[in-house]
């Protein structure tokens, strides 16, 4: 069997690929994007007419995948943790629909918030939408559970949720893989209503998925990726789920730990595992990344059953990614560290880039507000979110893709004017379009500046969907046409864009900035690709 | 034989091919391979990091533990001291002298260098130094690199196969560039052998 070095978002899009896939849907986001370009930079995708480009937004995505899998063939897609919040509707109700094709949805979580705005767990997610969960330990496990997860949502009709976090995703270790197989040819679905939810229909649709919900808990039983090991020591069993394993192992040089463990790669978890666990040991230690789910739920309510620790008692702490240091105080045994970091050590955050379009952006509109009162920029989520830094200091606040606009016309309409948002080309198309028609529609008093850099800079480079239409679409929505000034962030253009942004602050209605220059991290790269062709 | 290293520098210093080519070269051997690393917000010029550990026995945590890194390689002075935490007792700092300053309130350099100074097993040398010597500033991560070698627990010919192997498509030029790096590093590094 062959084996690569691949990150697990590589071992998933490979496992994909080697699966059978017809379609991968993804917007990108940080740890989730290499699963899709993975499968963007494959020879075989392209050969294989395998779909990859990026959709505008999770959602968008999460809709084309279940359209895809509709058709019988299998589809994948793959997005961090805020972007199941995107596309929650569709996902939620891809449970009830089921899908025909294999169908699998990544969440790409983020313990410790290493570029995320908080840490929320997706398994509660899979819980709230009662479909399966997958979470490896390792990239193996991250390629196998792909071809496994295909078969089992295509024997229960059912998507599967593949929860990762950010140390799984970007983490790099030897995968076998196997020969791939075919795509599933175009059936759809026996029942031409399936997708229908009247609720007549969705009604029934949900009662079979209750049912089925006890066979998933029966496969968990089963599955290769969760498994009992028996160990001597009964004051306490453990119970690890994905990543963590390999903290438990850590701990134990020979490998052997000397407690009962179940190791959870499969959820709703294995009832006879757990069962044979708690009847064996007087307490279990719960180990797991992100919300204590499975502490909480072995808990229960009132906690006057059997002794559980982990997240909620202490043992560990409540929040942030786990590592093995933490997890070997939790199992009694000494910490280790080497020198303390010295006390002059300062912070290294990160920046905008030099000759970031963006800087002339913020300084521009931070001069034209010189006069008005502190705290009117609402910003949003992209390379642009660090302008709160110093020494810009130029936006108030940072809080869900398109919120920029839709924030600023909320305080515009509690009379804070002007109101300024500022969003990104490829944010603006993600999530805020429907906002600015609101704004259109109420003749709110905001001025919005779209940043156009031409690219989804944040993530990579990936390209921006909104790239050549962003005029059209401001004015298509009702955006004055006068007042859509579109501006070049250079610094010789500083006075006159100040003026211009002057202008349209004290417009009293929609008005729509672009200042448009491309990325420098992306000039950079086509400049050295066209030096590298000649 | 089993090494578990913090690489360390600044978004863009080249720290991942750094470990791309010790992860070749260990592969090569038939060794076990885990490397962590944070994509994302912390490349805009922020601190990066990465966890490379390989063995001959399988690995369990991509993550090392506190106090049991073998070495901090570190392509920059400031972040060489950042990971101390991670360093054992026996574990050595392999560091660039040449400061990346982009941050208003960078520390005194000669500070810096006394703290390193304290790290019982380290090898400071200016990276940029002698990277601009061999031939570019450019090749200061394979200078690093080369300044390890010695430490790595494998045969310097694998490093110099594994840079054949990682910059072969770039041209003969580019494979030669890193390979007289990594050996202005080896022989800076000789005098601690």
């Amino acid at each position: 069997m062959q084996k690569l070095l691949l990150l697990g978002d590589e071992a998933i899009a490979q496992g994909a690929l080697d699966a059978g896939l017809s379609g991968i849907y993804a917007y990108p986001g940080t740890p989730s994007t290499e699963i899709t370009e993975f499968v963007q930079n494959s020879k075989y995708a392209q050969e294989h007419h395998i779909h990859s480009t990026w959709s505008a937004n999770e959602k968008t995505a999460m809709e084309a995948a279940l359209g895809m899998s509709y058709t019988g063939k299998r589809a994948m897609v793959c997005m961090k943790h805020v972007g199941l919040n995107v596309a929650a509707d569709s996902f939620i109700n891809s449970a009830i629909t089921g899908a025909n094709g294999g169908l699998i949805v990544v969440a790409a979580d983020d313990p410790s918030m290493h570029s995320s705005q908080n840490e929320q767990d997706s398994r509660v997610y899979g819980k709230f939408a009662l479909v399966p969960i997958l979470e490896p330990a390792n990239q193996q496990e991250a390629y196998d559970m792909v071809r496994y997860g295909f078969d089992f949502s295509e024997k229960y009709h059912i998507p599967l949720l593949l929860r990762i976090t950010t140390r799984m995703a970007h983490s790099r270790s030897g995968v076998e893989i196997r020969p791939p197989r075919v795509q599933n040819e175009i059936h759809v679905p026996e029942d031409l209503r399936q997708y229908v939810l009247l609720p007549a229909i969705a009604k029934k649709k949900y009662k079979n998925l209750l049912k089925d919900h006890s066979s998933f808990a029966e496969e968990s039983d089963q599955s290769p990726f969760n498994f009992y090991i028996n160990g001597a020591d009964k004051s306490r069993g453990i119970v690890a789920c994905g990543l963590t394993y390999n903290y438990l192992l850590e701990n134990y040089p020979d490998r052997h730990v000397p407690h009962p463990i179940v190791k959870i790669g499969q959820y709703p978890l294995p009832r006879k595992m757990i069962e044979k666990l708690a009847d064996e040991c007087s307490e279990i230690l719960v180990i797991e990344d992100g919300y204590p789910v499975i502490e909480e739920l072995l808990k229960g309510y009132l906690g006057r059953g059997l002794k559980i620790r982990g997240r909620l008692d202490g043992i560990l702490p409540r929040d942030g990614e786990l590592n093995p240091n933490l997890v070997a105080v939790a199992l009694g045994k000494p910490d280790t560290t080497g020198i303390p970091a010295p006390d002059l050590m300062v912070g290294r955050p990160p920046s905008l880039c030099n000759g970031c379009p963006h800087i002339d952006s913020y300084l521009g509109i931070t001069e034209a507000l010189n006069g008005f009162s502190k705290g009117r920029v609402f910003a949003d989520i992209g390379c642009y979110t660090l302008g709160a830094l110093k020494p810009y200091e130029a936006i108030n606040s940072c809080v869900d893709m398109g919120a920029s606009i839709t924030m600023a016309k909320g305080a515009a309409d509690a009379g804070l004017v002007p109101a300024v948002a500022v969003i990104g080309d490829s944010t603006f198309t993600h999530s805020g379009i429907t906002g600015l028609l609101d704004a259109v529609n109420d003749k709110s008093p905001i001025t919005v500046l779209i940043l156009d850099n031409e690219i989804t800079a944040m993530t990579g480079g990936q390209t921006s969907p909104g790239t050549g239409k962003l005029e059209d679409i401001c004015k298509g929505i009702g955006v004055e046409e006068a007042h859509i000034r579109i501006l070049k962030p250079l610094k010789k253009y500083h006075g006159e864009n100040v003026r211009i942004m002057k202008e349209e602050l004290d417009y009293h209605g929609v008005s729509v900035i672009i200042p448009r220059r491309e990325c420098v991290v992306a000039l950079d790269k086509r400049m050295r690709e066209k030096f590298k062709n000649k | 034989m089993k090494k578990d290293i913090i690489l360390a520098g600044v978004g863009g210093q080249g720290i991942i091919s750094i470990a791309a080519i010790i992860g070749y070269a260990a592969l090569e051997q038939g060794m076990y391979l885990k490397q962590s690393e944070i994509h994302g917000m912390s490349q805009r010029g922020g601190d990066v990091m990465s966890n490379l550990r390989i063995s001959h026995d399988e690995i369990a945590s991509d993550l090392i533990p506190f106090g049991q890194a073998d070495m901090i390689i570190s392509i920059e002075p400031l972040e060489s001291l950042r990971y101390l935490p991670y360093l054992s007792p026996t574990g050595w700092v392999i560091t660039n002298t040449q400061p990346f300053n982009n941050i208003p309130n960078y520390p005194d350099m000669d500070l810096i260098k006394a703290e390193i100074g304290k790290v019982p097993h380290h090898v400071a040398l200016d990276a940029d130094a002698a990277a601009k010597e061999a031939g570019s500033p450019k090749v200061a991560n394979i200078v690093i690199l080369g300044a390890a070698s010695p430490f790595l627990g494998m045969a310097y010919e694998k490093l110099e196969d594994a840079i054949r192997f990682t910059f072969g498509k770039k041209g003969e030029s580019v494979v030669a560039l890193n390979l007289k790096a990594l050996q202005a590093g080896r022989n800076f590094a000789a005098q601690y052998i």
